[in-house]
C-alpha cells in the first residue's frame, strides 16, 4: 500500500474533491450503485492494462519504432473511469493523451499507435465505428467538434452523449470557451471532461489559470464539477451523472478532474527542466492504481492471484501490442494524396501522378 | 431566365439546397431573424425553422469547429462567416481540421462544409471590413475555393459548393451583391474549378475574379476604343485552378494582365503567373503583369479608389503589355 504524502500536488488546492475512495484506500463516500464485482474488476484491469501499455510505448519510442509518444501515466483512473460511464453510441472527441479511452472504447492499439508511429495522422481507426474521434493535437480545437456533433445528435432527436476531453492549458483557449459558451447556449448533451494534470508542457496550471476551472461552468450557465481524477469510483460517478443530465436533455457538465501527469509531456520533453523529482515521487503518492487496488483487494472484491492475474495479462497484451507496431509496414506513396479530396480536381491528381512518378525514379 | 441581385441568387441557392437535401443546415451570425447582414438568408429561416436555419453565437471558431462534428454526425452544414477579416478567428479550425479531416479518416468521414464569407472592398465599409483572404484559403491543401462575380454564378456556384463532398470556400465580393443581372436556373453544369471567357480578344487577356472582373469588363470596352482587342477572363475558381484556360489564353493571346484586389506580393497573381509560364512560357509575348491593391494594409473608405486596382490603371498595364 502506498503511503499517502501529506502534500497532494499543488493544483489539487482550493475546493474540495468528488472523492470515494481515499488515497490510502479507505472508503469515504458513497460507492455507485451500479458497479457488481465484475465491472470493478474491471476497472482495476484497465488501469493497470493501459499503465503497462504505456511503458511498453516509451520503450518502442526509444527503440525507434515509435515517433514522439506522449505518456499517460498517473492518469488511468481519470480515463477509465470516465470511459466506463459512457454507453456504445456516446462519442469521445480525445486530444492525444487518451490511449486508455480509446482501449476501452474498443480502438485497436496497433491502429491507435500508427499515430505515433507517424504511419498516418489523425488515427486510422475508423472513428464512426469506434465511436471515438481523431486523435487531436491542436489544443482545445475537439472541443468545439464535439459541441458540434452533440448538436448534430441533438438535432436528430438521439439521446446519445458526447464526451470531450482535454487538459487545463486547453482552459486557457478561445475554442474551449468558445464551445462551451455554444453548448450552454444550446443545452447541448455534452459532457467536458477536463484532465488537470498540473501540467501544460512545462507551465503549470498556476501560471495558466488564476480560478478553479471547474467553476467556469456557472459562467456557461451549466452545472460545474470537481472530482479526485485519480479515484476511479468518484470519476466513474461523477460522469456517469453528467452523462445522465446529459441524455435527460439537461444540458452539459464541465467536470474537472484533478489528476497528475508522473511522466513528461512527451518523449520528446524534459521535465527536469521544469519540475524537481521530489515534487513528482510526492505526486507518485497519490498514485491511482495502488489506491484501487487497495481497496478492491480490503473489501473483498478481488484477491492476490486477480491482481496477479491482471499484471500477466497487461504484460501479454504489452508485447502482443508492441509486435503488431513493429510489423507495421510503412504506408504507400499513394496515401499521402488518396483521401485529399473525395471528388479530386484534375489539378490534383496531376500533381499526384507527377510525385509517384518522381517517387519511383 | 430571371433576374436578381447576387445577393437574391445567392438567397434562392440556398432555399434551393435547403429544400433538396434535408441534412443541408444553414447558420452563423444574425443568419436567422435578420437574414443575414448582405440578406443572403433572408427569409430562410421563417421558411425552414430554426433548426435548420439558425443564429449562434459571436464564435466564428466555434461556427467552424460545430460544423466538423456536425459533418461527423452527418449534416451539411452551410456556414456564414459574416466579413472576410472575421473568419480570421476560426482559420485555424479551417486549416488544421475542415481540410483535413478527410485524409485523417482516411476517407470516412466528408467534410461536405460550405464556408460563405462576404468578402473584398469597395463598399466604403470599415476597417477589417475590406480584406481579400482568397490566397490563405487557396493555399490550403484540401480545400476548394470559388468567387462569383455575378448572379448566375452566385446560384450556380453555391449551389455546386453545398452538394460538393469536399469542403468549398465561397468569397462573395460584397460590392457586387447588389448588382443585378439574368440567371437561368436550369444551368447546371459541373462548375467548380471552371473559368469562363466573358468576352473573347485576341490581343491580350485580362484576368480577374470578383468585384475585379466588371472592372476588366469596362476596361476592355476603353481598350476596344483604343484598337486593343482585350479577352475577358472570369477565373471563378481559384482552388482547384482553371489551368487549361490559362494555358489556352496565353496561346491564342499572348499576353496577360492578372487583376486583383489583394496586395501584390504573394498575392494570387503571383500564382496565375507562375502556372501560366509553366504551362505556356513559349507563346508568351510579354511578361505577365499584375494590377493590384497595393502592399499595404486595406485603407480607410476615403482611400479605397486609390488602393483598388482603377479601370484607368487597368487600362494603362494592359497597353504597356501589348506594347512589349
Amino acid at each position: 500500500m502506498a503511503e499517502p504524502h501529506p502534500q497532494p500536488p499543488a493544483h489539487w488546492s482550493g475546493s474540495e474533491p468528488r472523492q470515494v475512495v481515499a488515497p490510502d484506500g479507505s472508503l469515504v463516500g458513497a460507492l455507485p450503485d451500479d458497479l457488481d464485482t465484475t465491472a470493478l474488476r474491471e476497472l482495476y484491469r484497465w488501469m493497470v492494462v493501459a499503465r503497462r501499455l504505456d511503458r511498453e510505448c516509451i520503450a518502442l519510442q526509444r527503440q525507434g519504432e515509435l515517433t514522439v509518444y506522449p505518456g499517460h501515466e498517473g492518469q488511468e483512473a481519470a480515463q477509465v473511469g470516465s470511459a466506463w460511464a459512457l454507453g456504445r453510441d456516446d462519442f469521445v472527441w480525445p486530444t492525444f493523451r487518451e490511449l486508455p479511452v480509446a482501449l476501452i472504447r474498443g480502438v485497436d492499439a496497433v491502429q491507435y499507435l500508427q499515430y505515433h508511429r507517424g504511419t498516418w495522422h489523425g488515427g486510422p481507426y475508423d472513428p464512426r465505428a469506434t465511436h471515438f474521434g481523431p486523435i487531436c493535437i491542436p489544443i482545445a480545437t475537439q472541443v468545439a467538434h464535439a459541441a458540434g456533433y452533440a448538436l448534430g445528435r441533438q438535432l436528430d432527436a438521439s439521446d446519445d452523449v458526447t464526451i470531450a476531453y482535454f487538459g487545463d492549458g486547453a482552459t486557457s483557449e478561445g475554442d474551449f470557451h468558445e464551445a462551451a459558451n455554444l453548448a450552454g447556449v444550446r443545452r447541448l448533451p455534452l459532457v467536458l471532461f477536463c484532465q488537470n494534470n498540473g501540467w501544460a508542457i512545462s507551465v503549470p496550471t498556476a501560471s495558466q489559470t488564476a480560478g478553479e476551472i471547474w467553476r467556469r461552468a456557472e459562467g456557461y450557465g451549466f452545472p460545474g464539477v470537481r472530482v479526485d481524477g485519480n479515484d476511479v469510483l468518484a470519476v466513474y460517478e461523477v460522469t456517469r451523472e453528467a452523462v445522465a443530465r446529459a441524455r435527460a436533455g439537461d444540458g452539459p457538465t464541465l467536470i474537472e478532474a484533478l489528476t497528475y501527469r508522473i511522466g513528461a509531456h512527451s518523449t520528446a520533453d524534459d521535465a527536469g527542466r521544469y519540475r524537481a523529482d521530489p515534487d513528482v515521487e510526492a505526486a507518485r503518492a497519490f498514485d491511482p492504481i495502488p489506491r484501487f487496488r487497495t481497496w478492491l483487494v480490503g473489501a473483498g472484491h478481488a484477491d492476490d492471484a486477480f491482481v496477479a492475474a491482471c499484471d500477466e495479462e497487461a504484460e501479454t497484451f504489452a508485447l502482443t501490442v508492441r509486435e503488431g507496431v513493429v510489423a507495421t509496414p510503412g504506408p504507400p506513396a499513394e496515401w499521402a494524396f488518396d483521401w485529399v479530396y473525395a471528388e479530386p480536381p484534375a489539378t490534383f491528381e496531376r500533381m499526384r501522378d507527377e510525385a509517384l512518378a518522381t517517387e519511383r525514379r | 431566365m430571371t433576374e436578381w441581385t447576387l445577393s437574391r441568387a445567392l438567397n434562392e441557392a440556398l432555399r434551393h439546397a435547403l429544400r433538396a437535401d434535408g441534412r443541408v443546415l444553414v447558420f452563423g451570425e444574425d443568419v436567422g431573424v435578420s437574414g443575414g447582414v448582405f440578406r443572403v438568408t433572408d427569409g430562410l429561416q421563417a421558411e425552414f425553422g430554426d433548426t435548420r436555419v439558425f443564429d449562434t453565437p459571436i464564435s466564428e471558431a466555434a461556427i467552424v469547429g460545430s460544423a466538423v462534428g456536425l459533418a461527423f454526425a452527418g449534416w451539411r452544414p452551410v456556414i456564414e462567416l459574416q466579413f472576410d477579416a472575421f473568419s480570421y478567428p476560426a482559420f485555424e479550425q479551417i486549416v488544421d481540421h475542415v481540410a483535413k479531416m478527410r485524409m485523417r479518416t482516411r476517407g470516412r468521414v466528408d467534410m461536405p462544409i460550405t464556408i460563405r464569407i462576404p468578402s473584398f472592398g469597395g463598399i466604403k465599409g470599415k476597417e477589417h471590413h475590406g480584406e481579400s483572404p482568397e490566397t490563405y484559403y487557396a493555399h490550403t491543401a484540401g480545400l476548394k475555393v470559388v468567387v462569383p462575380s455575378n448572379p448566375q454564378d452566385g446560384y450556380a456556384l453555391l449551389q455546386h459548393a453545398i452538394r460538393d463532398p469536399d469542403p468549398v470556400v465561397v468569397l462573395e465580393p460584397k460590392a457586387r451583391y447588389w448588382t443585378k443581372g439574368h440567371v437561368d436556373l436550369t444551368a447546371d453544369e459541373r462548375e467548380i474549378g471552371r473559368g469562363r471567357v466573358i468576352r473573347d480578344g485576341r490581343d491580350v487577356t485580362l484576368v480577374a475574379y470578383g468585384s475585379m472582373v466588371a472592372r476588366i469588363t469596362e476596361a476592355a470596352a476603353q481598350l476596344a476604343d483604343a484598337g486593343i482587342d482585350a479577352r475577358v477572363v472570369d477565373l471563378r475558381s481559384l482552388s482547384p485552378l482553371p489551368d487549361d484556360l490559362l494555358r489556352a489564353c496565353a496561346e491564342q493571346t499572348g499576353r496577360i494582365v492578372v487583376v486583383h484586389e489583394a496586395p501584390r506580393h504573394a498575392g494570387f497573381g503571383a500564382e496565375i503567373a507562375a502556372r501560366t509560364m509553366e504551362l505556356a512560357f513559349d507563346s508568351l509575348a510579354a511578361p505577365i503583369a499584375r494590377v493590384t491593391g497595393w502592399d499595404a494594409p486595406y485603407p480607410p473608405a476615403s482611400l479605397e479608389d486609390g488602393y483598388l486596382p482603377s479601370v484607368d490603371r487597368i487600362v494603362a498595364v494592359t497597353k504597356e503589355t501589348v506594347a512589349y
